[in-house]
């Protein structure tokens, strides 16, 4: 697979015509990810090291070339991240050269700030919300710009590009400015800030094929591999680590699995699967009788979960 | 892929998320976890049908009171084309909704309860599509089985609006009239045997006909300016480029171009998307423009071609859809933001309320509330570069911000 940075000389390719529809959501997020830049001072690129962050860094580049990202990214981390996400975030910054900020759950568990939850449904994913609100202020950050995408969940259905949150982070979901057009209204006052969503209309199949049409490296997990891993619930967990709760009733098997989405470890459940390439991945995807968000356990706690979530602060 | 854009409309309880749902689990894009979580709701609720609205209607509120309040966007693919829908509500309340879903919508479903046939609601969700011409309208009779698949109650309603499309503001919209039942499945994905008289299509037949476009492509090309990309580096020592989305035609390199609104003129150097460089850009493609000529080019500035310029003026008269519980009312002060530029403005008059429904003018109170229409003129501070609407959907439309609650208070579709 080709390395992030795309060479810097242009190739000229005379007289072909680039078609803006065939492209519509690419095109669209180059939009968005523009208009960012010029209404907000200090935009931030908030990057999980998931496969829709890694999109945005990429479509990113592709806003402002041949200029650098014209932002830093932003890593809250809960402390149970994948190695091979972790791995794969430092390199991407070291050849992109933008700057990464790091800020962790577990600074705000040391501060007393939140508090860890317990059990064996226990996650860090909630505790984020925090870790973000305080790192938006710590940097008087007034736009944050995320990979959520509107198929993902109904309440992320209703969510707009630009959506305003305000002193507290909250989303008032009632009261969110009407998006005409393609004209962004990015106007906020002093403390409120705006969640920036530049691939909301992305489905997952198009983010998958956008990963393969453009080659774009990702972390390892998300192709097939030998795990150990445990079932709950008809879940499948990795037991590769001490993150996840296993109950001694709860047996390890060595699978074939991948991850379809990448998350905090303790919410994140894989899926059996021999797709061990981007195509193989894509045909899956395409063939897929599950929907993505049916392996993260943090949507299953109700069915207002995530709207409740995202009023509260979350991404 | 290509991708056709849909806004839905329809009064309370027309079925318009049954609409939906039906068509998403018809078309196979409703996975096994979203339909079990459909299922198991429908059995709390102790429904005797799976309730296929619980697809779409998001919000806890929205839930309880089985309405939709927001739009929400939906997304299926069939193997031609993505689709996306902008579910909006039917409330009358919520008109800016639905001003919102149709305005980068090239297609509409507006519903009709086969029991009530068109109704004022109808009226004014056919207006709005007028006024915004949308391209392609399906009339979708809905609740068929509810009215024993009776073809003389579809002919009676095709008939009422035949009439209502008669007085339409926008003579090259398309009309089409599909009889459905969402709840059962008839005429959404598959031909049903209940109705046989129709020999039209089915909703998704249809939509599947449909060649996907780009609603603001008018032929003219506007390059409204969003940001200067300098990258201050040694190997980019000079270069300046503007970043942008070309709407409408396409742009060549040496394309004689004048700046707007300073009028100078230069030539197009080079069209680059990411690191390649292009001879020809269509519309939508968002590129980043060198000029041959070393001149001042700032966000909200345009680039159009010097043998086509739009109307430059500092006073405009449109048809503004108000959006605010706070009234619009002369003397006020908001910003106009037309594209990337933005402009401060005063409400000069309002000249006239206009009915959604057809009956024409409104008596005229001298100010516009939440989700009426009328007609305004408009001052502004600075000149403004536009087409009208009915010429170009994309630099003939503005939103007014009020600079107090820096929300978006109304949009404009200049005459």
């Amino acid at each position: 697979m080709e390395t992030l940075i795309n060479e810097i000389e242009p190739q000229t390719t005379a007289n072909t015509l680039l078609q803006g529809l065939g492209n519509a959501l690419e095109n669209e997020a180059i939009y968005i990810f523009r208009e960012v830049v010029a209404q907000f001072e200090k935009p931030v690129l908030l990057f999980s090291g998931g496969k829709d962050s890694i999109t945005l860094v990429r479509l990113a580049q592709k806003a402002f070339w041949p200029a650098k990202i014209p932002f830093p990214l932003m890593h809250i981390d809960t402390g149970h991240n994948f190695p091979e996400t972790i791995a794969f975030r430092d390199k991407l910054v070291k050849e992109l050269d933008v700057e990464l900020i790091v800020r962790n759950v577990q600074d705000s568990i040391d501060q007393g700030k939140v508090i860890e939850e317990t059990g064996k449904y226990a996650s860090r994913n909630m505790l984020q919300t925090t870790t973000l609100l305080d790192a938006i202020e710590e940097f008087k950050f007034d736009a944050c710009i995320g990979g959520a995408r509107r198929d993902e969940e109904k309440a992320r259905a209703k969510e707009r590009i630009f959506s305003v949150r305000d002193d507290f982070g909250q989303w008032d979901e009632k009261n969110q400015r009407p998006e005409l057009f393609d004209m962004l209204n990015g106007t906020i006052e002093i403390g409120q800030n705006v969640r920036v969503f530049p691939i909301s209309n992305w489905t997952e199949l198009d983010v998958w094929s956008y990963i393969q049409k453009e080659d774009i490296e990702i972390p390892s997990i998300y192709f097939a591999h030998k795990r150990n891993i445990f079932l709950r619930d008809g879940l499948i967990w990795s037991a590769e680590d001490d993150v996840v709760f296993r109950a001694e009733d709860e047996v390890i098997e060595e699978r074939w699995v991948r991850f379809r989405t990448v998350g905090d470890m303790s919410c994140t459940a894989a899926v059996l699967s021999k797709a061990d390439s981007i195509d193989k991945v894509v045909a899956e995807i395409r063939d897929s009788k599950i929907s993505e968000r049916g392996a993260r356990i943090d949507d299953k706690r109700s069915e207002a979960a995530m709207e409740k979530r995202k009023q509260q602060g979350y991404f | 892929m290509n991708v056709l854009k849909i806004a839905t409309a329809g009064s309370v309880d027309d079925g318009k998320s049954t609409l939906i749902g039906r068509l998403l689990y018809d078309t196979k894009s409703l996975t096994e976890d979203k339909l079990e979580a459909i299922k198991k709701s429908s059995e709390q609720r102790g429904y005797d049908y799976l309730d296929f609205s619980l697809a779409t209607d998001g919000l806890v509120a929205e839930r309880e009171q089985g309405i939709t309040i927001d739009v929400a966007h939906i997304y299926f693919s069939t193997p031609t084309k993505s689709y996306i829908i902008a579910d909006t509500p039917g409330h009358v309340e919520y008109t800016r909704n639905m001003v919102t879903g149709a305005s980068t919508s090239q297609v509409a479903i507006i519903l009709i309860d086969a029991r009530k046939g068109v109704i004022e609601q109808t009226y004014r969700h056919f207006f709005i599509n007028n006024l915004l011409r949308v391209k392609n309208i399906i009339v979708a009779v809905n609740k068929m089985d509810l009215v024993d698949y009776s073809e003389d109650v579809f002919n009676a309603i095709k008939k009422d609006f035949e009439a209502l499309n008669a007085k339409s503001t926008y003579g090259e919209q398309i009309v089409s009239y599909i009889p459905v039942s969402a709840l059962k499945g008839d005429n959404i994905v598959d031909k049903t045997d209940a109705m046989s008289w129709h020999s039209g299509n089915t909703i998704l037949g249809h939509l599947e006909e449909l060649e996907a476009q780009d609603v603001y492509d008018s032929g003219k090309v506007r390059f409204p300016v969003q940001t200067v990309i300098r990258p201050k580096t040694d190997e980019f020592h000079d270069f300046r480029g503007y970043a942008g989305k070309i709407t409408g035609g396409s742009l060549k390199v040496g394309d004689a171009v004048t700046v707007l609104p300073s009028l100078t003129q230069s030539k197009i150097k080079e069209i680059f998307f990411f690191d390649k460089s292009y001879n020809e850009a269509y519309a939508g493609s968002s590129v980043n423009i060198t000029l041959e000529d070393d001149i001042n080019v700032t966000r909200g500035d345009m680039l159009v071609k010097t043998d086509e310029l739009p109307k430059i003026e500092k006073q405009v008269t449109a048809t503004v859809c108000w959006m605010d519980s706070k009234n619009l009312v002369p003397g006020t002060k908001y910003i106009v933001q037309h594209n990337t530029n933005r402009v401060l403005s005063k409400i000069d008059s309002i000249n006239s309320v206009i009915a959604t429904d057809y009956t024409g003018a409104q008596e005229n109170k001298n100010k516009l509330s939440l989700n009426e229409m009328g007609e305004v003129s408009i001052k502004l501070s600075k000149p403004i570069y536009f087409d009208s609407y009915a010429d170009n959907k994309s630099n003939g439309a503005f939103i007014l911000i009020d600079a107090q609650t820096n929300t978006t208070a109304g949009a404009g579709f200049i005459n």
